[in-house]
């Protein structure tokens, strides 16, 4: 079964809709302690700010579960948006300290929006570079482009670890997988074929 | 790169997709399902639905037709249309939708957009300003799907609403919408000159250059486009149809 963590932020209905549509066999959006034990998958979803975001995985009290899930029984898992983000150590744009479970950290794009012609958020179709293809890029269709919202992005500390890269001012890391940990820095839940492919990855080959 | 967005603005009359020209006499599309089916084949960035007639019947949202829209869009959708509280926008988000525009309800109570925002993120609340040109090439914002004037600037608003917390401004030409005689350029551009925020521009789209000018002349971040993605011709043959992207991409990267 996989399990779309619900720790009240973000948009998991349309997650659930994609792993529907691409044939996952089970999945559920769930906070309950005895589901996420018993997932065989995980997605960490997530929308809005970063310190927000561990408070209520604290106060849910999942976080715990997720560090024996992740790192103990090595549970694929899959953080899209502010989900990867939160698997960073720690973020620009707040005090607590992130997941860590990848070598990263999480930072405010460098460019001042009031001296350059890009706008922040970063939002809209935009496409990608594959660098590796991992576990998420695998039989990826020609010039994949997804869908993004977001102001902060993350810095990888190992290259190894960068699947994909996008240009906004410059190039950051908008997809890595370290292992069985995996994230997106875009939405493959509302990026059409390709996002399918994405999820379908995720759902068959994690 | 980032390419200018384009969207298919659609609107719905219990639970039908409808058009209207300069915002009045509502004509029947069909059924919204159909649609996306079609616009999720032609891969369009995002779909905006416009309730046109929830806050004047001051009914609630169609949270069954927006269900089912949510569970059939494979890419950002925002929802207008008799958005009037926190709670609303929080049962909205809980069906897959991604943003809300708030209209009416903007103007009526901007600490609203303020509250709103605060709780679901700037990127999620979209404020839309309908606007009519007036003598002496003035504008004015109207609300209750245009049928009542609000003596508003339509610049002021946006800069408030943008300091209220909007993450994006949908703004809407009522006397261009439904003619497909091209953008109101110059109403764009004085709102885009005056915001950070992205605006999406509408109201007038019938040919591919009108995305061109919206973005490159007049700034807009996004363009919406009605009639143009629903019907075909001279004489308006109900056609659910969207640009093809390599054309789309000829003239706006």
């Amino acid at each position: 079964m996989i399990v779309i963590v619900d720790y009240g932020m973000g948009n998991l209905g349309s997650i659930l809709n994609m792993l529907k549509k691409v044939g996952a066999p089970a999945a559920k959006i769930s906070s309950e302690t005895k589901d996420i034990e018993q997932a065989d998958k995980l997605i960490l979803p997530g929308v809005g700010a970063f310190d927000t975001g561990m408070k209520r995985l604290r106060e849910t009290r999942l976080i715990g579960l997720l560090n024996e899930k992740v790192l103990k029984a090595r549970t694929p898992i899959l953080g899209i948006c502010l989900g990867m983000q939160l698997l960073t150590k720690i973020s620009e744009e707040g005090e607590l300290p992130g997941l860590g479970w990848i070598d990263a950290e999480t930072v405010r794009f460098r460019f001042d929006p009031k001296q350059s012609r890009l706008k922040i958020p970063h939002m809209g179709w935009n496409t990608i570079n594959i660098q590796r293809e991992g576990t998420l890029f695998k039989d990826m269709y020609a010039e994949p482009r997804f869908y993004f919202v977001h102001s902060f992005h993350v810095v990888a500390h190992n290259p190894e670890d960068v699947l994909a890269t996008t240009e906004y001012g410059y190039d950051f890391v908008s997809a890595i997988q370290h292992g069985h940990i995996m994230a997106a820095q875009f939405h493959p839940e509302k990026s059409h074929k390709f996002g399918m492919k994405l999820y379908k990855n995720f759902v068959e080959n994690a | 790169m980032l390419m200018p967005r384009v969207m298919p603005c659609l609107l719905l009359k219990n639970g039908a997709l409808v058009k209207t020209v300069k915002f009045r006499d509502p004509g029947y599309i069909g059924d919204p399902i159909n649609a996306i089916r079609i616009y999720n084949e032609k891969e369009v960035d995002e779909l905006i639905f416009l309730d046109i007639s929830a806050t004047i019947e001051k009914r609630e949202p169609p949270y069954k037709v927006l269900s089912e829209i949510a569970s059939e869009c494979f890419m950002p959708v925002t929802y207008g249309g008799g958005v009037r509280d926190v709670e609303t926008i929080r049962r909205i988000l809980s069906l897959g939708i991604e943003k809300v525009a708030i209209n009416s309800h903007a103007v009526d109570n901007p600490d609203f957009v303020h509250a709103a925002a605060d709780k679901f993120g700037s990127s999620t609340i979209v404020v839309s300003i309908d606007v009519r040109r007036k003598l002496f090439d003035r504008y004015e914002v109207f609300i209750h799907s245009g049928r009542k004037g609000t003596g508003l600037d339509p610049v002021e608003l946006a800069v408030k609403m943008e300091r209220m917390g909007a993450g994006e401004i949908l703004l809407n030409s009522i006397d261009r919408d439904g003619t497909q005689e091209g953008y109101d350029l110059e109403l764009i551009k004085t709102v885009t000159s005056a915001v950070g925020v992205p605006v999406i521009a509408c109201g007038g789209a019938g040919k591919i250059d009108d995305f061109r000018a919206a973005v490159k002349e007049s700034g807009a971040s996004a363009c919406a486009a009605g009639s143009m993605v629903v019907y075909f011709g001279r004489n308006r043959a109900v056609l659910i149809t969207f640009p093809e992207r390599e054309k789309l991409e000829a003239v706006l990267s």
